[in-house]
């Protein structure tokens, strides 16, 4: 079953450009990952999925329902992180996460002190008082405390330390095996790397392709380095070689297409050492943003 | 309720600075009435110098004598007037703007309620600080009226009149402020909004009285509850009355629209 299903969606603001024909489906239990840069639009998807902002064309279903017409309906069972946090400065840690949680049907106390002790949040200290990444976690308990069935975080990790970001995963893995999907936007791509199992990557308001994050990895590109004295760039100059270059006695490229051409060559000379590997997500990244 | 409740507690504190300070205002302009009263009639021949045009600019009028009770009142309500509408007028202004200005409006809108019900609690949350200071008001100028009027005496029902005109003053600002607020993308200082707004409509006010046109009269509230006339008539203007009332009710109505359709600015 789909969560989300995203069919044609575009959003202009006035004449600027917001996302063009945005559509991709989220199926339930995935961790799905929404790449690419600042502006390209991760944003303004999130945000028309959440009614914050209407569309100019095309629609959204989660769970079924459109977006907007049943939105505070099926916003009951949506947690949101926002990229930039903000909250009633004159206010208590508590007194706000008690107020989030009066939103929902269900008593979230409980869920509440669980979500602070695991991200260390003093409770009782004024809003205004804390760091940036304090009201970061604040803006992760607030978004998780009601158990939602859906989770959306819009760059959620900026300002957590590194051991924090950690916890952090945990806990969206913890959820996600308690049957929460996630809709996780991110720029960073090692983190995407690490948490999703399926990716839209975005392009000025584009989406460029949505695959396993899995098939991004392995089907498509080769990362090989061949080092020997004699060996030169002439060597590869064939199809699927790409970003081709020589660096001392090594010759770098990524290769995408039958791997056995490429080890005729490699076999047919003189090399003292080869090494074949996948393309971290960041190499794929700029690769499908050249 | 819980909105209403949250945002009730959040404008408290302004509507008690605010309450204070016109109960203040009060005391300071009836506790010199004595003495302002005692020289009567060098005062009234004072006024008559002036021209009836010059006098109506400043809440005064050759009709109402300000050494009575009510006429010193009508004068001292025109300043409380101004006071009160800044009020209103900046909870209208800020009612959805503070939420987009401090960017709040990302925790508040994905939660599970619909835009009418959050534009709603708002509203009400406002009016009941509004009817909180009123109430305040009243108490404070009944009070100190009959702390200071000495022997003279006055009418209680003009009186009742004339402050039940400043809730609708109020809501006359709140509303419009609302509307208005709704046509900006975003409002960063909302002071500038009320003050421009109030002192806009009181100068309007005061401009139509100096060139005695009365058509300014149909925009500006400050005409549709003018002191001066329901203190010597003992009654509302009705007509103006009804202007303010269908102000408002537009301004709720066109309110509602803007902010349904509105697109939330983030950063």
């Amino acid at each position: 079953m789909n969560v989300i299903e995203i069919n044609n969606l575009t959003k202009y603001y006035g004449k600027s450009r917001g996302i063009i024909n945005v559509s991709f489906n989220i199926s339930e239990g995935e961790i799905f990952g929404f790449i690419g840069p600042n502006g390209a639009g991760k944003s303004t998807t999130i945000r028309l999925l959440l009614a914050l902002i209407y569309p100019t064309k095309g629609n959204a279903k989660i769970f079924g329902k459109d977006c907007i017409k049943y939105g505070p309906e099926i916003r009951q069972e949506i947690g949101y992180l926002p990229s930039e946090v903000f909250y009633y400065d004159k206010m208590k840690v508590i007194d706000l996460l008690k107020y989030s949680a009066s939103f929902y049907k269900k008593d979230c106390t409980e869920r509440l002190h669980e979500l602070a002790e695991i991200m260390e949040l003093d409770l009782n200290k004024r809003i205004d008082d804390l760091s940036y990444g304090n009201k970061k976690k604040v803006g992760i308990v607030q978004g998780l405390l009601h158990k939602p069935k859906l989770i959306i975080l819009d760059e959620p990790t900026s300002g957590l330390d590194p051991l924090m970001q950690q916890k952090f995963f945990d806990l969206i893995r913890l959820e996600n095996q308690n049957g929460a999907t996630v809709l996780f936007s991110s720029h960073i791509l090692g983190e995407v790397q690490k948490l999703c199992t399926r990716v839209a990557i975005i392009k000025e308001g584009q989406i460029i392709t949505v695959e396993d994050i899995k098939t991004l990895q392995e089907n498509n590109y080769k990362k090989i380095k061949v080092k020997g004295k004699y060996i030169t760039e002439e060597h590869f100059n064939m199809d699927g070689v790409s970003n081709l270059h020589k660096n001392e006695d090594a010759v770098n490229f990524f290769y995408k297409g039958n791997i056995n051409q490429v080890l005729k060559i490699i076999s047919s000379n003189l090399i003292s050492d080869v090494l074949i590997e996948e393309p971290t997500l960041e190499e794929i990244f700029i690769h499908y943003y050249r | 309720m819980n909105i209403y409740v949250f945002e009730f507690k959040q404008n408290l504190k302004s509507t008690v600075i605010w309450s204070l300070s016109v109960s203040a205002l009060i005391l300071m302009f009836m506790s010199v009435y004595q003495g302002f009263a005692a020289d009567t009639e060098i005062l009234n021949e004072l006024l008559l110098s002036y021209p009836e045009e010059f006098l109506r600019a400043f809440g005064m009028s050759r009709e109402v004598n300000i050494a009575s009770v009510l006429g010193f009142v009508s004068m001292l309500f025109t300043f409380v007037q101004i006071c009160l509408a800044v009020q209103a007028a900046n909870y209208g202004f800020s009612l959805v703007s503070v939420e987009e200005r401090e960017l709040t409006a990302d925790f508040l809108l994905p939660k599970p309620v619909n835009r009418t019900s959050i534009l709603t609690s708002k509203l009400f949350a406002a009016v009941t600080c509004l009817i909180i200071t009123n109430l305040v008001v009243w108490i404070s100028t009944f009070t100190f009226i009959n702390i200071f009027k000495g022997e003279r005496d006055y009418d209680v029902k003009t009186l009742i009149l004339l402050l039940s005109t400043i809730i609708f003053l109020q809501l006359f600002f709140l509303c419009v402020s609302m509307l208005i607020s709704l046509f900006f993308k975003k409002i960063k200082s909302v002071l500038t909004f009320s003050m421009g707004l109030v002192f806009g409509l009181y100068i309007i006010s005061a401009f139509g009285e100096v060139i005695g046109d009365a058509n300014f009269g149909y925009i500006t509230p400050f005409k549709h509850f003018e002191a001066n006339y329901i203190v010597s008539n003992s009654s509302y203007n009705t007509s103006m009355f009804l202007i303010d009332i269908f102000i408002i009710l537009i301004s709720i109505i066109l309110s509602y629209i803007l902010y349904k359709k509105r697109n939330i600015q983030s950063i």
